[in-house]
């Protein structure tokens, strides 16, 4: 899409995945949100910069996702009133960005939610953390924090309170529903439980070393984060990590995806009060997460991927015993799958249940496999597939249903390509180096990452500080989006379905509390 | 049915048997004996992630799988602190969480015991401390046993929780 005629005319930045870029001001930010709205695209992120180190003010930077790929917008601010227009009225999910944004910053959008939204009431208002005059060791006392909840009222209606600390074992974060009866009339959220100063801690890191920090953005999309922050880092910097080492990182990411979707289809049986289906996928993962343990080192990818490659080679053993056991895995979760199938009460509590219309997820701007499951058909490695991915032909696994039955369609669907696509890689492993050499970043050199998660797209961008430090790295994980939609797939329903709902989208706290 | 049950037979008892104790994973050394009279054989866990990354949830989410046979054992996860006799902890503990650790902390009923898991539980981890994070589980509430690991495995997780009930 052309943007010139708004006097926007990007520049691609280097690296695998298509991302331009384009300094612009507020009229030029609102027509092109506008106009890439109205296209059908998305808003893929929202943060600021500071930049009073270079004698300005505040940088915001948007980025869209449209037809063709990644578009990162750069509105400058005046340090001394850092104000930008509210775009929630042209995308939905900006609205918790900009509230991030305004906490972390103190860039204030033109209108919109003017509630906190990360800080709570560990530090005070007026402590932006990013800004690059706050101390990152500063402490406060805890005060009692009173958050203005919307109130809901009317007849018979009353309120539940969940968490922070739920009932299973799971992160923490506050629901509060409305209810008539065991009906819920709305689902307000209130995160930022989990918070706990990634993208200031980045700033103190070594740019080479902040890859362990990426992966533990959020831990169960550790290979995708990593890779992002490698992606980031190779390409602000021109290095080239060897083929071998790409096959190796996306079959860490196909492996990450499997392991997710086995735990959460089991789970979604469990919540359905089937248990012989959480036994079955649990010990389907844990069979996986062993076979890794004993191939890489490690049950789980935390430290696989690395600047320049991977941290461990795969000998020749292991590639064919995880060769061999592709075939039985998906023998099994197709049996798994057929059983499932025929489980009538199985199949009667995922009907209907939590269901997002296509076009409430067009409108909101759902994302990732739960998007996929609402026809929302947008996957990174099909679109704009980098390698490996460009030599895969990955199949997109989409649905219409919208509810927890499309969402575990979906599921079952992409372990089964992504078994697919492992067994592929093991078979065409390139011979060579697993590693490349990085050369030293020149300073504010920019680079973005973008790799399709087991969740959804998850994105980084990486600015190279003086002597190989970070100046600023922003980690974005697709629950940022998806969470709000949570709310609305709700409303209707009954409380006790909840669990199964909340399952079914399997958001991450830590990913979008940071 | 029938599918199911012949996928029952088919899968057969993966159980395995339990690690022993560790002593050296133990801070504290207190009340053992009167735990293990009270509690038997059956013990209550309550999981409070207090600011990890997930991780170590998927982990300790592992133990209730066939291998692990937690409940085997006589070890539940229970729903609420004060049906708990032992808090498992993970994460740093981040600062919009550190009212509500030391909240379930006084809600659990005495004796009680504390596990803190993974690298971050026993020091802070790669988040450390900061304006957002108190560091590690021992800087808010008293901590018995220490379980480091980034994430732990469950096995190791396992052991700490046997290292805390078990009397020296
Ligand atoms: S110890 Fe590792 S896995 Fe556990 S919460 Fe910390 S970073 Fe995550």
């Amino acid at each position: 899409m052309a943007y010139t005629t708004l006097g926007v005319i990007p520049a691609r930045l280097p690296g695998p995945v298509p991302v331009r870029r384009c300094t612009v001001d507020a009229r030029q930010l609102v027509a092109v949100c506008g106009a890439v709205r109205q296209a059908g695209g998305l808003l893929h992120a929202l943060w600021a910069s500071d930049e009073s180190d270079r004698g300005a003010g505040q940088l915001l930077r948007v980025a869209l996702q449209d037809a063709a790929g990644l578009l990162i917008l750069e509105l400058p601010l005046a340090g001394d009133a850092p104000m930008f227009p509210d775009l929630s009225v042209l995308f939905p999910a900006a609205g918790r960005m900009q509230r991030a944004a305004r906490d972390l910053s103190g860039v204030r959008p033109q209108g919109g939610d003017a509630r906190p939204w990360l800080r709570h009431a560990g530090w005070p208002e007026d402590f932006h953390p990013l800004r690059k005059d706050a101390e990152a060791a500063s402490a406060w006392p805890v005060r009692q924090e009173r958050y203005a909840f919307v109130p809901v009222t009317g007849d018979g209606v009353h309120e539940i309170p969940v968490g922070p600390v739920h009932a299973g074992i799971i992160e923490p974060g506050h629901f509060r529903f409305s209810v008539v009866g065991e009906k819920v009339l709305r689902l307000e959220q209130r995160l930022g439980y989990a918070h706990k100063g990634i993208e200031k801690r980045f700033e103190s890191l070594p740019i080479v070393e902040g890859v362990r920090l990426a992966a533990r953005v959020s831990g169960d999309s550790a290979a995708a984060f990593s890779w992002a922050y490698c992606m980031a880092l190779e390409a602000l910097s021109g290095a080239a990590p060897p083929p071998r080492a790409l096959a190796l990182r996306a079959l860490h990411l196909e492996r990450e995806r499997l392991a997710n979707h086995l735990g959460d289809l089991g789970a979604l049986g469990n919540d359905a009060g089937f248990a012989f289906g959480l036994s079955q996928f649990l010990r389907l993962k844990e069979d996986l997460l062993r076979a890794n343990d004993a191939a890489f080192g490690q049950r789980y990818p935390m430290d696989a991927i690395v600047p320049g490659g991977v941290a461990a080679d795969l000998d020749e053993p292991n590639r064919l015993r995880l060769l061999g056991e592709v075939a039985p895995l998906a023998e099994q979760v197709e049996r798994l799958h057929a059983i499932y199938d025929d489980h009538a009460g199985v199949q009667d509590r995922f009907m209907a249940c939590g269901r997002v219309e296509p076009e409430l997820a067009a409108q909101l701007g759902l994302v990732g496999m739960a998007g996929r499951a609402s026809q929302q058909l947008r996957d990174l490695r099909c679109d704009h597939p980098h390698a490996p991915y460009d030599a895969l032909a990955v199949n997109l696994c989409g649905h219409r249903g919208g509810d927890v039955a499309a969402r575990v369609a979906v599921r079952f669907a992409e372990a089964l390509e992504s078994l697919r696509l492992c067994r592929l890689l093991l078979e065409q492993l390139p011979g060579g180096a697993v590693r490349a050499p990085v050369p030293e970043p020149q300073p504010r050199a920019f680079g973005v990452g973008w790799v399709e998660g087991w969740r959804g797209p998850v994105l980084v961008a990486l600015e190279a500080g003086a002597g190989g430090a970070i100046r600023r790295c922003h980690a974005h994980d697709p629950s940022w989006q998806n969470w709000p939609v949570l709310e609305h797939a709700v409303i209707g329903n009954i409380v006790p379905d909840f669990p199964l709902i909340n399952k079914s989208f399997n958001l991450s706290y830590s990913g979008q509390d940071l | 049915m029938i599918h199911i049950l012949r996928q029952i037979v088919r899968t057969g008892i993966v159980s395995e048997a339990p690690p022993p104790a560790d002593e050296a994973l133990r801070l504290r050394h207190k009340l053992h004996d009167e735990i293990l009279r009270l509690l038997g054989r059956a013990l209550c866990i309550r999981q409070v992630d207090a600011g990890s990354c997930n991780g170590c949830e998927l982990e300790i989410n592992a133990l209730n799988n066939p291998y692990y046979n937690l409940e085997g054992l006589g070890i539940k996860f229970v729903a609420s602190p004060r049906h708990a006799d032992l808090l498992l902890v993970t994460g740093p503990v981040a600062k919009n969480m550190e009212t509500a650790l030391l909240r379930t902390y006084d809600a659990t009923p005495e004796p009680k015991l504390v596990v803190a898991v993974g690298d971050c539980g026993c020091t802070g981890g790669v988040f450390g401390q900061s304006y957002a994070s108190c560091g590690n589980v021992a800087s808010v509430i008293p901590v018995d046993v220490q379980v480091p690991g980034c994430p732990p495995s469950p096995t190791a997780i396992l052991q700490g929780i046997v290292t805390a009930v078990s009397a020296r």
